[in-house]
């Protein structure tokens, strides 16, 4: 008994001594590479927020104020936009999660052989640049691509009317752009799922669709949850789909920093909005993933 | 007899059923009748169809060929939710994101019955744990897993109990414990229960019909009794307990006995106890369990000249394994009754039966067939 005791003793200090070192030097190149490329950037970007451009000087420079009221003229000016960013990234995720859900349920459960080549073909897009798909996807919704073709012989679209330089046009390149995006992380939870407990609900009474509400869907809700994450942060923050699929109504925030930016070197103003996109995107994403409860989750 | 029909009303018929995969019989034409109301097991070898035959009650598993029905109803293509069948599974398979007692209680639920926590309550005491309702699967060791697995089957009083080596993971004092658990929920409720195990003695102490399986197919089924003192295959006698068999050759027939010669010596055989199906090369196996034989007592049947290689002490008996003259090992096992106590490695004994606890095989099976020391289970 006492060599027991003495083992369990001698192995609990070796514990208490070595372990916790690696799991922290493991850490550190990832939080080097915070710390330089993602904390550094953001302290920069929070002191260009409040600085103001003193009186005649040249365009594109400012000294630091410690103006807060940018953060209220920014908002003001651009609350439409912002608005609109958060509308067209719900819609966005919501369509993609409607298209993935019964994607990532065949693959995992019906493909049988096929399922890798169907993963490939998920993740095929990757392939070809952003800014490509998303030009593609401006020739598929084109007045004389097959989209509008066929919709106008159904006599759906007027002979003049057509799909681009529209809402509709911005928010189907997000839901296309970002599918992969949805896609993955469901088709990984429901890949999960051991099939055994499918039967067991199956055993005890429970139909095919009760037993998706009452078991598939709760057990594939990690992957809901990192899906839509996925899709709704890139998706309200980019400006791509809008800049080539949309018009002047349809700008999002994304657009509004990118010009401030680039265009009109407005930088405090670009920086001020970033800064609100990210605080609202964090509040947004902190109240789901509380109500979704994911920490309950196995 | 009047009850006859009425009896009939619920019983369990499998019929031909077949189930291949590929071109492989895991399941081969088997067929047999599950009275309603009985406890039933299914004892066999790993891999020999167990798990698959209950797939196929159940309705997880369609059959290649054949016929299910529950009394008149045939179920062989039912969907399994709508079958008065549940099913303790042999991996347990749990549900991970509800409670012990919500996983208890979805069978109920699924049934509409709006009041669940009583039946619950009741059914988690049963299987003592109660304390662990709110805990989830994961947060339970294996046996306790296996209880919940059998209380969230047995709650919903199914006409018909499947249970896949529902003990498999407890230790033995739980085991007999949930054994007797078990016999008395079947007998009270009058479930029809069928039991698939490994265990031998677990089989033989709780059911009313043991079923022993081999490669797809039911080898014997009777009571525990009838199996065990009348194995009617090589694979039975030596699947169920042990036996010994030595080759011999029937000599003839006089009066309702046969006369086999076995290495030059004369045993007598029931004839009621031939299970050979066929005598026509007159070549049989004769055999006769360890228990039955004395090295003392001599009786009509005797076979000489075996030397005693090894003597064994288990409690309340010795175990003797005897080289006979013509090199076979037997087995002899002898109450520690004082008896046999003088008996020392070496000595030239006589080992005597009486000729009705003899049975008579089929001359070409293979000897060992169905011994314990299976490749499979190694
Ligand atoms: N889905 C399947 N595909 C192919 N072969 C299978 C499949 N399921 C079972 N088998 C085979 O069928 C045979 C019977 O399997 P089964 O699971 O019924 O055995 P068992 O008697 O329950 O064994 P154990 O006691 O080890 O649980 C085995 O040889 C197994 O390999
Ligand atoms: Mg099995």
């Amino acid at each position: 008994m006492a060599f027991v005791a003495a083992i369990s003793k001698r192995s609990s200090t070796v514990r208490g001594i070595k372990r916790p070192s690696t799991p922290y030097l493991l850490l550190i190149p990832g939080l080097s590479w915070l710390a330089m490329f993602f904390i550094f950037p953001l302290f920069t970007l929070a002191s260009t927020s409040t600085q103001t451009a003193p009186e005649g000087a040249d365009t594109g420079t400012y000294v630091q104020t410690f103006r807060l009221a940018n953060y209220i003229d920014a908002f003001v000016a651009s609350r439409e936009q912002f608005l609109r960013s958060i509308i067209y990234a719900l819609i966005a995720t919501l369509l993609a999660l409607a298209i993935s859900y019964p994607l990532a349920y065949a693959i995992a459960f019906k493909s049988g052989k096929w399922k890798n080549l169907l993963l490939v073909l998920v993740v095929a897009p990757f392939f070809t640049s952003f800014l490509l798909r998303t030009i593609a996807w401006k020739q598929i919704l084109g007045n004389e691509g097959p989209v509008v073709t066929v919709l106008r012989t159904l006599h759906v679209l007027g002979p003049q009317s057509g799909l681009t330089a529209s809402a509709f046009a911005v928010v189907t390149g997000m839901t296309y752009n970002f599918l992969p995006f949805m896609t993955l992380p469901l088709y990984a939870s429901l890949e999960r799922i051991d099939p055994r407990t499918l039967e067991a609900a199956s055993d005890l009474y429970a139909n095919g669709l009760t037993t998706f509400r009452k078991v598939t869907f709760p057990l594939s809700l990690p992957g809901v949850v990192a899906g839509t994450l996925l899709t709704f942060i890139p998706a309200a923050g980019d400006y791509i789909n809008a800049t080539l699929l949309g018009n002047p109504k349809t700008k999002m925030i994304g657009n509004v920093i990118e010009s401030r930016f680039f265009e009109i070197v407005d930088y405090p103003t670009a920086a001020a909005l970033s800064f609100m996109l990210m605080a609202a995107i964090l509040i947004l994403v902190m109240a789901y993933v509380r109500r979704a409860g994911t920490d309950e989750l196995v | 007899m009047v009850d006859a029909a009425a009896s009939t009303k619920g019983d369990l018929h499998l019929t031909n059923l077949v189930k291949a995969f590929g071109d492989f019989r895991a399941v081969d034409d088997l067929s047999l009748v599950i009275p309603e109301g009985s406890f039933f097991a299914l004892l066999g070898p790993s891999g020999c169809g167990k798990t698959t035959t209950l797939r196929m009650i159940a309705g997880l598993e369609e059959p290649t060929s054949g016929k299910i029905s529950i009394g008149n109803t045939d179920i062989t293509y039912a969907k399994p939710y709508a079958r008065p069948v549940n099913t303790v599974f042999q991996n347990y398979a749990l549900f991970p994101h509800l409670s012990i007692f919500e996983n208890v209680a979805f069978g109920l639920r699924r049934r509409g019955i709006k009041d669940v926590k009583e039946a619950v309550t009741k059914v988690l005491a049963l299987v003592e744990l109660g304390h662990l309702a709110e805990r989830k699967p994961v947060q339970l060791s294996g046996g306790q897993q296996q209880r919940i697995a059998v209380a969230r089957a047995i709650v919903n009083r199914p006409a018909l109990l499947l249970l896949d080596e529902p003990l498999g993971a407890l230790d033995l004092k739980l085991r007999r414990q949930m054994q007797i658990e078990l016999k008395w929920i079947q007998t009270e409720v009058g479930l029809t229960f069928v039991h698939v195990t490994h265990d031998q003695e677990e089989a033989m102490t709780m059911a009313d019909t043991i079923a022993v399986m081999n490669e797809g197919r039911i080898e014997q089924m009777g009571s525990p009794v009838e199996l065990y003192e009348s194995p009617r295959t090589v694979f039975v006698a030596n699947f169920l307990g042990q036996s010994n068999l030595v080759k011999g050759k029937v000599e003839g027939a006089s009066g309702s006995d046969l006369q086999v010669s076995v290495h030059g010596n004369r045993i007598v055989v029931p004839s009621a106890r031939n299970f050979a199906k066929d005598n026509s090369d007159k070549s049989v196996l004769i055999g006769i369990r360890p228990e039955k034989i004395s090295i003392e007592h001599p009786e009509a049947n005797t076979l000489g000249g075996g030397v005693i290689t090894d003597i064994s002490f288990v409690g309340v008996s010795t175990q003797f394994q005897i080289q006979m003259p013509w090199g076979q090992e037997l087995s002899v096992f002898e109450q520690n009754d004082g008896g046999a106590s003088h008996l020392q490695k070496g000595d030239t004994v006589a080992l005597s039966w009486k000729p009705e606890f003899t049975f008579a095989l089929d001359g070409t099976a293979d000897v060992d067939a169905g011994t314990s020391v299976n490749p499979d289970e190694i």
